[in-house]
């Protein structure tokens, strides 16, 4: 679209560095007036970098931002909401404690001689709130209402104080069809008033119910910036998840598939995941692909034990067994690196050595301690064979880069010598090096013989090692592709519409 | 309809409408002015100190210190009355800047260190009590004429009761208090502390400068609840007040403040204070009763209010669930 009009906001080159990676790479961003925009990626694509560099969150590392023209640089968010940059998060940040009208004037009360006037600001909350088409008690708690009429109070106060750029964070993460609606009609409202809105979510209806544009980001870039009426929706999903490539040839894949390692059936938990069965043999990578919240990261934490399931059983070699908690599914030989290295895999502020040996001294148990001089050797020994790179075993692992530290990771769960191995995004965030050679390493370990389940939203990093692949939707299971199947194409198809034809339904 | 964030304070009035039924039925002298006249008196301190924790304990934090404040300023009047020739009125002022100060370090200490303001006031207790040792360990006796005029100065109630000076600055302090938490934009920072220091931030509310004000103005009255207190006993020691934070958390607490922040009410604190008083009241008129039953009687208390916010914070919660989709727009 090359449009003759102005945008209100517009920001170029913008880059962001955290150690060891590149969170937003010369990134582009245009919001003209009346355009609700979203803003597209999977998780660790950079949506939320961005959006904290817009806020004044974070501080940009390069680029410029400009707004009506005006080259900004907002230090804290209450400097960019000064300057027009409103923000809502998908929580409500709003107080619990205070009342509706409260919240609304929090830090700019109609004052009277001093003194708060609460008949004022109860009168003008109220002839705000109006304004959205709420009619609702100002004096109420904010509590007494739903989740979707705190939204729209939040928006309500961001506009009011800011006006020119609207950001909804996930506003509709926690809503029901009913709640959306109503919120819709508040940004349709908005939107006919002349601001410009961010709008980011998962869900890809909506964003082609609502939006007008999208820029669609990955892995920190931005791989697409176009008019959704012009768009499919399978394009953006090619975006989001990554271009096509050309066919490569995955023929690397020696070895033989064993007998059934870990059988699944009916395994699910309402709310969560829809009743699933997986068989997964030894020697064989099972590859789990979809979209944010597809039910990728459920189905690894539900077989791990990190989540009980409601329903359903898992047998190991034939014979049933019980998992409630990581520790029993520990106990069998099963190994989980999950999603979120930061807050559930590494224990920053220890040794690199002590993550290493922490699984395997918890198997077995604080009453044996395993000798020093053993974990030292351990230690050593997978630092070399991974290819770990650190100063030395007593590095913290939280120095270590993104790469380095998964490879601990990896290790971590290695030393435990597992029979079963679970990996959730085993490549977000790191470099391309330390990317190939993790995915050389899933390889290595079932041409060994392990039986894995790695979940992806790459999708060429999934064709490269799976043998199979499961995809899911909207937390079901929807096909299993394999053998020749396996190509990014078919996934996407999957994903984006009715099950491939040449699929097998499961 | 009654709404459940006032629902404590509205407890608070008839346990203590309920109490004071009681005592008057076994004791219908306690039904007199003379007695109401010196519930204000005796409490007075207390009172006034509690004010300053209601505003801390609404945003949030604790405040340790402020018996030790108190033990501190009454120390620090004695001295300087005894050994200078500074008048009283000049003296309260240094004091009252010298605990409001003090109060203020501890609150920057809390903000801008990210330290639990349980240690910081803590930290300050001893150092306050410290303090008051350094300058004198005995009991110093207040005599100056100035002292006899403010407790010779008091109302009269027809029947009898004497309403002193220090109960009316208790009195004041409440009424201030509550216009200052419900009717300033300070007050609405100290609730929107309270109820989420992150959402707070992120809302705009200056942090720096609320936390800092908050326990400032706990020092600050401390620093007043001493001289009140000098003003009650006539003298300053340094090992009076012992304890007198607990007192006025307790206070609090049954005043029907919540103690991790955001929800009460001052009015709360000052029927709180004043059923605390009661309890006093009722061990004194009946004579056979060890003093130890007033502690008793306020731990049993105290649990009967916390299991009541607990409860009331489940209500609320339940009713949240219901409530989601059910209020509509119109």
């Amino acid at each position: 679209m090359t449009d003759p009009v102005r945008p209100v906001l517009h920001a170029r080159g913008i880059s962001k560095f955290f150690p060891g990676t590149i969170a937003l790479d010369d990134v582009e961003l245009r919001l003209n007036p009346g355009e609700v925009h979203a803003l597209l990626g999977e998780n660790g694509a950079g949506k939320s970098t961005l959006i904290k560099c817009l806020t004044g969150a974070y501080q940009r590392d390069a680029g410029t931002l400009l707004l009506d023209g005006a080259p900004i640089n907002p230090a804290s968010t209450a400097a960019s909401q000064k300057l027009g940059i409103g923000t809502v998060y998908q929580e409500v940040n709003l107080l619990p404690n205070l009342t509706v009208a409260e919240n609304l004037f929090l830090g700019r009360q109609p004052l009277r001689g001093g003194f708060v006037s609460r008949r004022r600001m109860n009168a003008m909350a109220r002839e705000t709130l109006a304004g959205y088409g709420l009619k609702i008690d100002p004096t109420e708690p904010l509590t007494a209402y739903s989740v979707a009429v705190q939204q729209v109070v939040a928006i309500a106060r961001a506009v009011d104080m800011s006006g020119k750029v609207l950001i909804l964070d996930e506003p509709t993460a926690s809503l029901d069809r009913d709640e959306v609606a109503l919120l819709f009609s508040v940004i349709r409202q908005l939107k006919a008033r002349g601001l410009a809105i961010v709008f980011i979510t998962h869900f890809l209806d909506q964003v082609f119910e609502i939006c007008d544009r999208a820029t669609i980001l990955r892995n920190g870039r931005v791989v697409g910036d176009c008019a959704l009426a012009e768009v499919s929706r399978r394009e953006v999903i090619t975006m989001m998840l990554g271009r096509q490539l050309e066919a490569r040839v995955h023929s690397k894949k020696t070895g033989t598939v064993g007998k059934p390692l870990v059988q699944v059936a009916d395994l699910g938990r309402r709310g969560m995941i829809e009743p699933f069965s997986l068989d997964i043999h030894e020697g064989e990578v099972v590859g789990l692909a979809g979209l944010l919240g597809s039910g990728r990261t459920e189905t690894a934490n539900l077989i791990f034990g990190a989540v009980m399931p409601d329903q359903g059983r898992i047998r190991l070699r034939g014979t049933d067994i019980t998992i409630r908690t990581p520790r029993d599914a520990v106990a069998h030989g099963f190994a989980l690196c999950p999603e979120d290295r930061k807050s559930e895999g590494i224990v920053g502020d220890l040794s690199v050595r002590d993550n290493i040996i922490l699984a395997l001294q918890a198997r077995q148990g604080w009453m044996r301690p395993i000798p020093r001089a053993k974990v030292t050797e351990i230690a050593d020994r997978y630092v070399r064979a991974l290819d770990i790179r650190l100063a030395s075993l007593d590095t913290p692992i939280r120095l270590l880069s993104g790469g380095n530290q998964q490879k601990a990771l990896l290790a971590r769960w290695l030393a435990t010598n597992p029979a079963f191995l679970i990996l959730d995004e085993p490549t977000r965030g790191i470099d391309v090096g330390a990317h190939a050679e993790i995915i050389a390493l899933i390889d290595q370990l079932r041409a060994d013989g392990m039986a894995l389940l790695v979940a992806s939203s790459e999708l060429e990093e999934l064709v490269a090692y799976s043998t199979r692949v499961v995809v899911l939707r909207d937390r079901v299971q929807i096909c299993e592709l394999t053998g020749d199947q396996i190509t990014p194409d078919t996934i996407v198809q999957a994903i984006a519409d009715d099950p491939h034809p040449h699929a097998e339904p499961v | 309809m009654i709404r459940s964030t006032h629902l404590p304070l509205l407890v608070t009035l008839a346990t203590f409408v309920l109490a004071f039924a009681l005592c008057a039925s076994a004791y219908p002298a306690m039904l007199s002015t003379r007695v109401v006249a010196n519930l204000l008196t005796d409490n007075a301190f207390l009172g006034i100190a509690a004010v300053g924790m209601t505003f801390v304990i609404l945003s949030g934090g604790i405040d340790l210190s402020i018996g030790s404040v108190i033990a501190f300023t009454g120390v620090f009047l004695a001295v300087v009355l005894r050994d200078t020739q500074m008048h009283p009125l000049m003296a309260f002022a240094l004091a009252l800047v010298i605990a409001t100060v003090f109060g203020a370090i501890m609150g920057a200490l809390i903000h801008y260190l990210e330290m639990p303001p349980f240690i910081v006031t803590l930290a300050g207790m001893f150092l306050a009590r410290g303090a008051a040792y350094v300058l004198s360990t005995e009991s110093v006796p207040i005599t100056h004429e100035f002292y006899d005029t403010l407790q010779g100065l008091y109302w009269r109630d027809p029947s009898g009761g004497r309403f002193r000076l220090i109960g009316g600055v208790m009195v004041l302090t409440f009424l201030v208090g509550i216009v200052v938490a419900h009717r300033t934009r300070f007050g609405q920072n100290v609730y929107a502390l309270g109820g989420g220091e992150q959402t707070a931030r992120l809302m705009g509310v200056p942090l720096a400068s609320t936390t800092i004000c908050t326990y400032a103005i706990s020092g600050g009255l401390a620093g007043l609840s001493g001289i009140v207190f000098s003003l009650y006993t006539s003298a300053g020691y340094s090992l009076a007040t012992v304890g007198v934070e607990l007192d006025a958390i307790a206070a609090v607490v049954i005043g029907g403040t919540l103690l991790t922040g955001g929800y009460g009410f001052v009015a709360g604190t000052f029927f709180g204070i004043l059923i605390m008083g009661l309890i006093q009241t009722y061990i004194v008129f009946d004579g056979t009763l060890s003093s130890w039953w007033t502690k008793i009687v306020i731990g049993g208390l105290l649990f009967a209010f916390i299991l009541l916010q607990k409860g009331l914070t489940w209500a609320t919660q339940a009713r949240r669930r219901t409530a989601t989709g059910s209020a509509a727009p119109s």
